[in-house]
Order: structure tokens, then sequence, then C-alpha cells
């Protein structure tokens, strides 16, 4: 038989049910429309973490107090007891350090905030003017934090949108003096709203001058030094550099964690990766599933159209001629279905992107490819059983049926 | 002249069962090419059994079957294909066209599955409409067709790779008299033009048309026209 009848007669034989063959196509659309919609949900998690925590600003290195012996980023990191305080002269002295443009000491703490008889409680941030460049943060009004001896520091303060709207509402805020914990400090400025976003959500901090906030908060140790390397080539140089001059400082011990930007989001993007995997590892089972049903659908086909496989044997059909009809058929219904449901999954990713445009539901070509891939193949492994079968049936016994 | 058909101690057993049924016992038949044989019996007698055995759709269990001089019982399955494809035509009593498929496209069919070429597919296929009255037919599908008209594509199609022997099963079996009539009256236009004919009946006026009669009884041939004369 030429391959063009073959696939006429094939799709003829799947046109003549529409209720078997769409049920299977449906059945097959389902598993890789799931893959698709499933996998775009998982790697737009992946991307919309990364470029979150991309935005926290570029090539940077981070130095926290305290030893950690596990790389990347790790929970622990946070509460580690510290043997030695990481200081503001510490972070003065990184300056030193030729791979390093910027360095921002940082220092945190909650407080309370109140003017006007209104009380709120807030995150308080001791930085430096480094810090809204070293974030890529920016202003909405009036000025951040002045340059200047990191040891001192007026009592000024930069307040997070969302504090402005609820302390002030629609009064001016610049210049009214407000009391945080027990000082008073001027607002100088008003961060621009960062809205809904992952750790540089800044509309409910208060930023102070790091030397206030140590005072205020009674202690002498750093939350955290954000560095920032000249390029991206020298983020690892300035990460042991850095470690170097802290080392010497503390008496050549090693008692701080020096973490890459880099190191986090690969972290993460293992993280999220593993996740996406898992998710398209559970869509591909409805394709495992569809493929059963191609079997049986398949079996049944056989078994409604034993009377005319006699009759194809009869009129000089061979065994090969026969199983490569009914193999086409499955092969062409689990395309359909592939195709129908690699277009279903697209538009719900779509769909999802329109609905929420922050999260970038893209499904990546892998699982796209993987989706396709499996279903024909489930279809095709799944559709040699009743082709064989077919092929084998008696033609006697196959005619004698009506 | 050569026999186009030699059966020589062919034996079919059934197994139902723990018991054995002897469809055929002992068979030892000849037919020359353009002959018009009939073969009568009641049922279970074998006859459609030996049927199915001269189609090559069955094997017997003992004996040899010779097609055109050729041992064909020792063919495999595939070579045994062809030889039903090319030499040899079925129409049965229930017509067993393909529903989904038009009436050309049924005529069409044995020359398709034996890969031969659209072009010349068309032309055949044409002649064979023309030439069974079926012009005004060919794009109907079998539902919509008069079970004569059914009958006669499945001539057609049992016609158009022009095989040396037509098999029929009771092919008038579910018509009416007078389309009955028409369809034997085909079969032998065709027996006519050299094509050996071999019509399976339990209808007596029916088998006393053909010009040779096989009478089966439980597996066994009683009586031959041919040898009896």
């Amino acid at each position: 038989m030429r391959a063009p009848d073959l696939f006429r007669f094939a799709r003829d034989a799947a046109t003549g049910n529409p209720l078997r063959s769409s049920l299977l196509v449906l059945a097959m659309s389902i598993g890789v429309g799931a893959v698709v919609v499933l996998t775009a949900l998982g790697d737009g998690a992946r991307r919309y973490v990364v470029n979150e925590f991309s935005s926290i600003g570029t090539n940077l290195v981070i130095v926290l107090p305290g030893r950690s012996q596990t790389g990347g980023f790790n929970p622990g990191n946070s509460i580690t007891n510290t043997p030695r305080d990481l200081t503001v002269d510490d972070a003065q002295a990184m300056l030193r350090a030729s791979a390093v443009r910027r360095v921002a000491p940082m220092t945190v703490g909650t407080s309370e905030i109140s003017f006007g008889g209104k009380l709120r409680e807030v995150f308080v941030v001791g930085a430096t003017a480094e810090f809204i460049d070293v974030r890529r943060l920016s202003l909405a009004q009036g000025r951040f934090l002045p340059t200047g001896d990191w040891r001192r520091g007026a009592s000024e303060a930069v307040i997070g949108a969302k504090i402005r709207d609820e302390l002030f509402g629609s009064e001016p805020a610049l210049g009214q003096l407000v009391r945080v914990g027990d000082r008073r400090f001027r607002i100088v400025g008003v961060m621009a709203a960062t809205g809904q976003g992952l750790g540089q959500n800044t509309d409910e901090l208060v930023i102070v001058p790091v030397a206030l906030a140590q005072a205020m908060f009674n202690s002498n140790t750093l939350f955290r030094i954000l560095v920032e390397a000249n390029s991206r080539e020298a983020i690892e140089r300035a990460k042991t550099q850095v470690a170097e001059i802290v080392k010497q400082r503390h008496e050549g011990e090693e008692d701080v964690t020096v973490i890459t930007q880099d190191a986090v989001l690969a972290t993460f993007d293992r993280l999220l990766g593993a996740l996406t995997l898992a998710v398209a590892g559970i869509a591909a089972i409805s394709l495992a599933v569809a493929g059963i049903l191609v079997m049986n659908v398949m079996l049944v086909s056989v078994t409604q159209r034993t009377a005319e496989i006699g009759l194809l044997k009869a009129l000089g059909a061979t065994g090969a001629t026969i199983r490569r009809a009914f193999l086409a058929e499955a092969a062409m219904l689990s395309l359909a279905g592939a195709v129908l449901g690699y277009l279903i999954g697209q538009t719900a990713a779509f769909l999802l992107r329109q609905m929420y445009p922050a999260f970038p539901a893209y499904a990546p070509d892998w699982a796209v490819l993987a989706g396709l891939g499996t279903a024909l193949v489930t279809g095709i492994l799944f559709g040699v059983l009743p082709a064989r079968r077919a092929a084998r049936l008696d033609p006697v016994e196959s005619l004698a049926k009506r | 002249m050569d026999a186009l058909i030699k059966l020589s101690g062919i034996e079919r057993i059934f197994h139902l069962g723990d018991s054995e049924v002897h469809a055929l016992r002992h068979l030892d038949l000849r037919i020359h090419p353009g002959e018009y044989v009939a073969v009568m019996g009641p049922s279970g007698s074998g006859k459609s059994t030996l049927l199915n055995l001269l189609g090559l759709l069955d094997r017997p269990n003992a004996g040899s079957y010779h097609l055109e001089g050729r041992d064909v019982t020792t063919l495999t399955p595939e070579e045994q294909a062809r030889v039903r494809s090319r030499r040899i035509g079925f129409v049965f009593q229930s017509f067993h066209l393909v529903p989904r498929l038009t009436a050309a496209e049924n005529i069409a069919l044995p020359m398709t599955l034996a890969g031969i070429a659209p072009a010349e597919r068309q032309r055949r296929v044409e002649r064979a409409l023309n030439d069974y009255g079926l012009a005004n037919r060919a794009s109907h599908r079998p539902n919509e067709l008069s079970g004569g008209q059914r009958q006669r594509v499945a001539i057609a199609r049992a016609t158009v790779m022009q095989p040396a022997m037509i098999l029929a099963d009771e092919p008038t079996g579910n018509l009416d008299r007078a389309t009955g009539e028409e369809v034997m009256h085909l079969l032998e236009t065709l027996n006519q033009s050299g094509v050996t004919l071999i019509v399976v009946t339990h209808d007596a006026v029916l088998g006393s048309r053909a010009r040779r009669q096989l009478l089966m009884e439980d597996g066994e041939l009683r009586h031959d026209s041919a040898s009896a004369a």
C-alpha cells in the first residue's frame, strides 16, 4: 500500500468514528495541555523569583555576620550567633578593596513611628547614602540620607510610600518631625512605591542613618553589608578581597559569610527548576494515562472492525499492511491530540499572562518538545498491541462476523 | 489442459472443545480454467470451508493445493496475500463493503492495497463503474445503495484486479429473486469472458445453472457431475 493511500485510509477510519476519535484526541490534548500549562507555571515562578532577586541590585556581594559552612543561601545565615561583631568600621575598610565600587552597611530592627497621635509598628533600616544606589531604588520626593561620616548621622529619615500615606494622608510629609522609638527624626525623603515584590519592598520601611539605628537598637553589629563590585567579572575578586579584609580585622578568623547574588540566584534557579521538572513529571502521568486510553480505544476499534479486517485480508492485504494502517491511525490521532493540547496549553498560558502581567508564564521549549514527543511515542507505543492483534486476526472467523 | 485448481488428499479438521470435526476429508478435486462450478450441500457439509481453502483464507491440515501449477499451501502468509490479491476475487453473501468508503473507493480498495498507481486505479474504477451500471452511484456510500447495487459494487471490486477465479459464497442469499437473477447473470457473463467461477449455494435451482455441480456432505464430495457424465 502506498504511503499517501495508507494515511488517507487511516484518516478515513479515524473520522469514520467521530466519538471514539474525538475522545482520544481530547485525552491526549489534556495530557499535553497539562504539561504545557504546568511547566509554564513552574518556569514562570522561577523566572519571577529570579527577576525579583536580580532587581535587588547588580553585581552584589553580601556579607553576613557569622560563619556558615554551606555555600549559597541558607536560612540559618540570618540567625547564626556572631562571635565577633561586623561593624561599620569593617564596612568602611572594605572600600579599600580594588574590585569594590560601593559599600552599603545595613542594620535592621522593629520600632514604632508616631506622628500627630498616630502610632505604627515599622521596620527600621539603618543605612547610609550608598544604600539607594546599591539597591537600585528610587525616591518619590525629597532626597535620600546625606553622604558623610558613617559613624555619625543627622536625625533625618526617609520613609516608605505606604508609611507616608498612613501617617500623613494628603498633607505634605517632607520636613515633618516624627518620633521613631525614643528619637525624633526629620522626614527628608519618601521612597517611590514599589508595590508587591520579593525582598525589596520599601513601602513599609523607615530608613535612618546606620549609626542612629545602631544606637536605637543598642547594638554594634550590622545585619548585612552590601558590597557592589566594579563589574560582573569582578564579583569573585570582590568576594575574596572582602573576605580577606574582614579576616585581617578579626584577628585572622573568618567569622563572616560572604555570598554573591549569583549564588543566591543559582540556588533559587535550581530549586524552582526542580519544581518545574516535578510538575512536568506529574503532567506526564496524564500522558501515560492518555496512552493507555489510546490502546483501549484502538483495541475496541479492532473488535468493531473485525469484519473489515477480514475483508482486507481477503482482498489481499498482508498482515504488515493492516498493522501499518492501525499504527498510522493511532499516530495520527495522537498527533492531532498533541497539537490540540499544545494550542490549549499555549492559550491558557497566554490568558495567565494577560491576567497576571507580572508573572512570566511561558512554557519552556524543552517541556513543549518533551510533551509533544511523549504524546506521539506513547500513542504509537500503545498502538502497537492493537495493531498486532488486528494483523493476526483469522480472516475466516473475521469475515463470519457482522 | 492444465488444471487451474488441483486439490489432492485435503483434510481439514476443526477442534471444538474435546471433539474433532472433520470439515473436509480426503478431498481430491480438479477445476480447469474457465469452468463454472456450483458447490452445493446442506449447511455444515464443508462447502464454505472448501471455498475458504480455495481462497487461501484457510489452510488444510493435510494434502496439497496447486493453483496454476504452483503449490500454494506451503507459501508464507505474505505470499498467499499476494496470490489472493492478484488471482482471486471474492463475492460474499453480505457484500462486505466498507461502510465509510464510497462505491468508487470500495471498488478501488484491492488496487489501493496492492499499491497500484492512482491514475491507473482511476481508469479501472471508471471502466468498472460503467460496465456494472454504477456510473451515477460512484460517490454514494453503501448505505445509500440498494442490495443489488451493493452486490454489483462487490462484484466490480472482485474483478478489478482481473483475477483468474471468482469465489462467490451465496451471492444471492441477501437479495430478492429479481436482483438475484440480475447478479447471477452478471457473474455468468464474467464466466463467459473466461474467468473461472465457483459459486457456493444451497439453492438447487441456482446450482443447476452451473455447468458442473459438486455435492458435499459431511466433508466429503458425494457427487461430481463432471465425473458422473
